[in-house]
């Protein structure tokens, strides 16, 4: 009875859920649903978990990772956006359950100051390097041919 | 003189990893450390009228031992905990943890159990609660309802030799 | 017996390696032609040696000889025949092995191109690889012993994990060896001329060649990898800067800052001691990387068995090997600074910023990578350091390096004029500008690094052709003739800058405009992705050699009509009892449409399904061919072949005692 009175809503939800001109297959066309529920949140929560790591398999996003755990800190997330929780929030959330370890996108805290500053540290660096060799490097190119001794040199070979 | 800098560098680093070849980049560590244990209640196995709640055990120190009968590492560390309970050093409570197809009541009638209560988990919302990742991951929590210690991974004798019994002598077990 | 066999042609490749590196180095120390002349032979013959232990080790794999306990782990009856070949490498043991093999392969192909070098350079550079020769064989034969038995044999394998049971798995290890690796020779010339106390700009035009083709190897391994890891993985991406992939990423930001770097050095004579100190850190980014993956200090999808004791004994090979050379490099480089005077804007000036920013780069990435393992050595705590990370500051310091690729080949040496290059590129930056601007808005709209990503791109490719049309406006005779005489190295160098061009303009498309969707999928529903209609119907049950698969059949329309039908598959693998979904991917002009499946749902045959767009991801693997090709161009230009021929012709009068 189920399966039946499912089609029917289905077909019956048709011009609802069709929304682009392209002409379906020609037999009993019916529109996959998503996977979510509301795809807006479900943009949210994939963005987000994108940042997140898997604790099981350790080297996989929480987005991607198809471990049951994963599933279960996804079905958390869902819950909690639904719930009208803003990104931060939902991180904290997590961050007190499982610590700093779960995001993928370290915190900006004194602990990981080095790490955030670090690449304009050596780019500074660098960049002062570049400077140094250059100013020694026209120096070097631009020393200046002294007349005097350049003359009394001459002399000196022709006298010899 | 900077041109001893990259072998410098080179050698602080050594350092770290020489260190890191005695460290485990897999360990999550807990931040529950030193911070109350979650609130919850949840029912007992095979007997949903009763209930278990961390509150229920305050004033003792206790452990709290995450399981679940699928799992084969929890096995290993079965014996162990038997004995331990029939010592009687620290009550063991056992969370059992996603247990969908309800397993668990069967498996202690045929092993035993170790746990003087066994709080059921279906769909691992405690356990998140927690910070649980897998099992068996078992909790030291004081008198005060405060988490002391947490270990990923079977306890062996090795394990409650250097982890666990300091930890119960230092909180009066 | 064969693996007994193997084993000892190990042995007798060790002594060899010994002989290889001892007699030449102490001959080159002390002028004795006949020890420096012993580097050769001992090279050619441990070559010889190992590919036999290689040899024995790949027999054992394809006679499924699982009382050999490297088979029984890695292999599997039902493997098919080319992966029961691949399994030689795919394990630590075998991997190393490999990586064994490839600097003996290396080392000979030294001996036998080095007949225009002066002995004792030859003597020394192939004394070196020999050092390093050694410490990789005794690795292999005190902790990774491949051929090791295991007694009573097995009945039958572990089976080869199913994510390395493709071709691209074939072809990317030991390419990205021969980059790995290849830097060795470089290494060797660098510690070469830091023993020699000599470094003249014929040292770089010896090492230039070698160095370039390492470097084209490498980035063909990595693009492999990541091709591989695209198709395979089914999660659609393409880089997760995962400490493995930054293990061979590091090493090629070194090696491309030592290519750019080596060319100064031929050209004008200068920036020797950068160059010197380029090579060893490329060298010793490959050794590290090693280091890495096999040690358990990091954790990571690619990791191969850790174990700490192997960890703790390549971490002393590597303090020997890099410590020892950095030291030589702090007492030795100072006698080697000479070189000439630039001004501030010229070819050498705009080259020195360029390495700056890899270099700067290169440490960003090392220490994402190295950091969680700062923190937790110190106590501080455990934090991930993932694609956020890099992803945030790779990308904006690399933006310089690439705006510079604009300027630096049209630039002069020693001194150039900005006005004349502003005046000469202006309508090249007008171009680029306004592609940056518009391109963005003719695809979904504007996005910030898209934008930039196209500028650049644009750029780039202007800048190549801008010096074509240079180049070419000189000169006599038709524009065949003028395009014949240009140097390959010119070709080389434009290629190699077009195709990362290329590549750059790929990832601004993919990185900002690809879309996907998560989808359950009843038999005969449909679903619409980027104009595309995607219709299910229902899977059918598939067996392949050494797994069972559950067949989905996707067709792929659009504006009605069928475009083609798709078969991704999810598959059971028989030994392991791995799952592992084998995507369909289906380019559509550079476009990919990428279907992967999910779970299966109920017993109707509904499943969920994956669907990604994936716009212009394959000029990711074009450009990078480009580079590739590129730079095994460059590395083949004439001068670096005449220098041999003119060798030929002094030994032939020498020997006719002219």
């Amino acid at each position: 009875m189920k399966p039946f009175l499912m089609a029917i809503l289905l077909a019956l939800s048709l011009p609802v859920l069709a929304d682009s001109p392209a002409s379906p297959p020609a037999s009993a066309p019916k529109q996959a649903l998503p996977n979510a529920e509301d795809p807006v949140i479900e943009q949210r929560l994939v963005n987000l978990a994108e940042d997140l790591r898997c604790l099981v398999c350790q080297n996989e996003s929480l987005a991607g990772s198809h471990a049951e755990l994963a599933e279960d800190l996804r079905r958390e997330i869902r819950g909690q956006m639904k719930a009208g929780k803003n990104d931060k929030e939902v991180i904290e959330y997590l961050t007190t359950r499982y610590g700093d370890f779960v995001l993928y996108r370290p915190p900006f805290k004194p602990v990981t100051y080095l790490l955030w500053l670090g690449p304009l540290l050596f780019l500074a660096i660098g960049a002062a390097a570049w400077y140094a060799t250059l100013r020694r490097r026209r120096a070097a190119q631009s020393i200046p041919v002294d007349e005097k001794k350049l003359a009394a040199a001459a002399q000196l070979l022709d006298e010899k | 003189m900077k041109r001893w800098l990259p072998l410098v560098l080179f050698v602080v680093l050594v350092g770290f990893f020489a260190k890191g070849l005695f460290l485990n980049p897999r360990e999550v560590p807990s931040p529950f450390i030193g911070r109350t244990a979650p609130a919850f209640t949840l029912p007992l196995v095979g007997n949903a009228s009763a209930s278990f709640s961390p509150a229920d055990m305050k004033g003792r120190v206790w452990m709290l031992n995450v399981w679940a009968p699928w799992c084969v590492s929890c096995r290993q560390e079965h014996g162990f905990l038997m004995q331990l309970a029939q010592s009687g050093t620290v009550p063991i409570v056992g969370l059992n943890w996603k247990d969908k197809d309800r397993e668990a009541a069967q498996l202690l009638a045929q092993t035993g159990s170790p746990y003087v209560a066994v709080p059921e988990d279906l769909d691992g919302r405690v356990g998140i609660d927690y910070g649980v990742t897998g099992t068996p991951e078992t909790y030291i929590i004081d008198k005060e309802g405060i988490v002391r210690l947490k270990h990923v991974g079977p306890i062996s004798p090795e394990v409650w030799k250097d982890k666990f019994e300091p930890k119960l002598k230092e909180l009066g077990a | 017996m064969i693996p007994e066999l193997g084993h000892f042609a190990l042995i007798i490749a060790l002594l060899l390696a010994l002989i290889q590196a001892a007699l030449p180095l102490y001959g080159a120390q002390r002028g004795n032609l006949t020890l420096m002349a012993v580097a050769r032979p001992a090279a050619q013959g441990q070559f010889v040696f190992v590919a036999l232990a290689f040899g024995c080790l790949a027999y054992s794999f394809l006679t499924n000889d699982f009382s050999v306990e490297n088979v029984a782990r890695n292999s599997f009856s039902q493997l098919p025949e080319i992966y029961r070949f691949t399994a030689t490498w795919g394990s630590h043991e075998g991997s190393m092995l490999l990586w064994v093999l490839i600097l003996a392969f290396w080392s000979t192909a030294v001996s036998v191109f080095s007949r225009h070098l002066p002995e004792d350079m030859a003597a020394r550079v192939l004394g070196i690889m020999g050092l390093i020769s050694i410490g990789f064989l005794a690795f292999l034969l005190t902790t990774s012993n491949p051929f090791e038995r295991l007694l009573p044999a097995a009945m039958d394998g572990n089976d080869m994990n199913p994510l390395l049971q493709d071709w691209g798995m074939i072809i990317h290890p030991p390419m990205l060896y021969m980059g790995y690796v290849g830097f060795a020779v470089a290494f060797a010339f660098a510690i070469a001329a830091l023993l020699s106390g000599k470094m003249d700009v014929a040292w770089a035009r010896w090492s230039r060649p070698w160095t370039t083709v390492a470097w084209a190897f490498l980035t063909l391994g990595i693009m492999l990898g990541s091709w591989w890891a695209y198709r395979e993985l089914g999660w659609g991406g393409w880089w997760f800067w995962d400490p493995t992939e930054n293990a061979s990423f590091m090493p090629w930001l070194a090696g491309t800052a030592l290519i750019h770097s080596l060319a100064v050095t031929e050209k004008r004579g200068a920036f020797k001691a950068w160059t010197v100190l380029l090579a060893l850190i490329a060298f010793s980014l490959s050794l590290l990387g090693t280091f890495l993956v096999r040690s358990g200090v990091l954790s990571s999808v690619h990791a191969f068995a850790t174990d700490p004791a192997r960890g703790a004994f390549i971490l002393g090979f590597l303090a020997v090997v890099i410590g020892g050379s950095l030291a030589l490099y702090a007492w030795r480089a100072p006698k080697m600074i000479t070189g000439s005077g630039f001004t501030w804007f010229s070819r050498e000036s705009l080259l020195l910023a360029n390495n700056v920013i890899l270099v700067a780069a290169l440490g960003a990435v090392l220490l994402g990578t190295l950091y969680p393992l700062f923190m937790d050595a110190m106590g501080l705590g455990k934090i991930s350091v993932g694609p956020p990370y890099f992803n945030a500051v790779f990308v904006p310091l690399m933006a310089p390096a690439l705006f510079l690729m604009g300027i630096g080949p049209l630039a002069r040496w020693k001194e150039a004029s900005l006005p004349d290059m502003v005046v000469r590129m202006k309508w090249a930056l007008g171009v680029a500008l306004a592609t940056g601007l518009l391109l963005p808005l003719t695809l979904d709209g504007f996005k910030p690094w898209a934008s930039l990503g196209f500028f650049l791109a644009a750029w780039i490719a202007l800048a190549v052709l801008t010096a074509f049309v240079d180049r070419l406006r000189h000169g006599q005779g038709s524009l065949g003739q003028k395009l014949a005489t240009l140097p390959r190295g010119f070709w080389g160098m434009q290629l190699a800058h077009f195709g990362m061009a290329v590549g750059v303009a790929g990832i601004a498309v993919v990185a900002n405009y690809a879309t996907e969707r998560d989808v359950r999928m009843d038999v005969g529903s449909y679903a619409e992705l980027a104009g595309y209609t995607f219709t299910f119907r229902g899977t059918t049950e598939h067996d392949g050699p050494n797994y069972r698969a559950a067949r989905g059949t996707v067709e792929v329309g659009k504006n009605g009509k069928t475009l083609s039908i798709l078969h991704p598959e999810k598959r059971v693998y028989n030994a392991s009892g791995m799952a592992m979904t084998e995507a369909a991917v289906r380019p559509v002009a550079f476009t990919d449409i990428y279907v992967a499946m999910g779970e299966q749902l109920d017993d109707r045959g509904a499943w969920t399904v994956r669907l990604f767009y994936k716009p212009f991801i394959n000029w990711l693997w074009l450009g990078a061919a480009f580079m590739v090709v590129g730079g095994f161009l460059a590395a083949s230009d004439k001068r670096y072949r005449i220098a041999l021929r003119r060798s030929d012709v002094s030994k032939n009068l020498a020997a006719q005692g002219a």
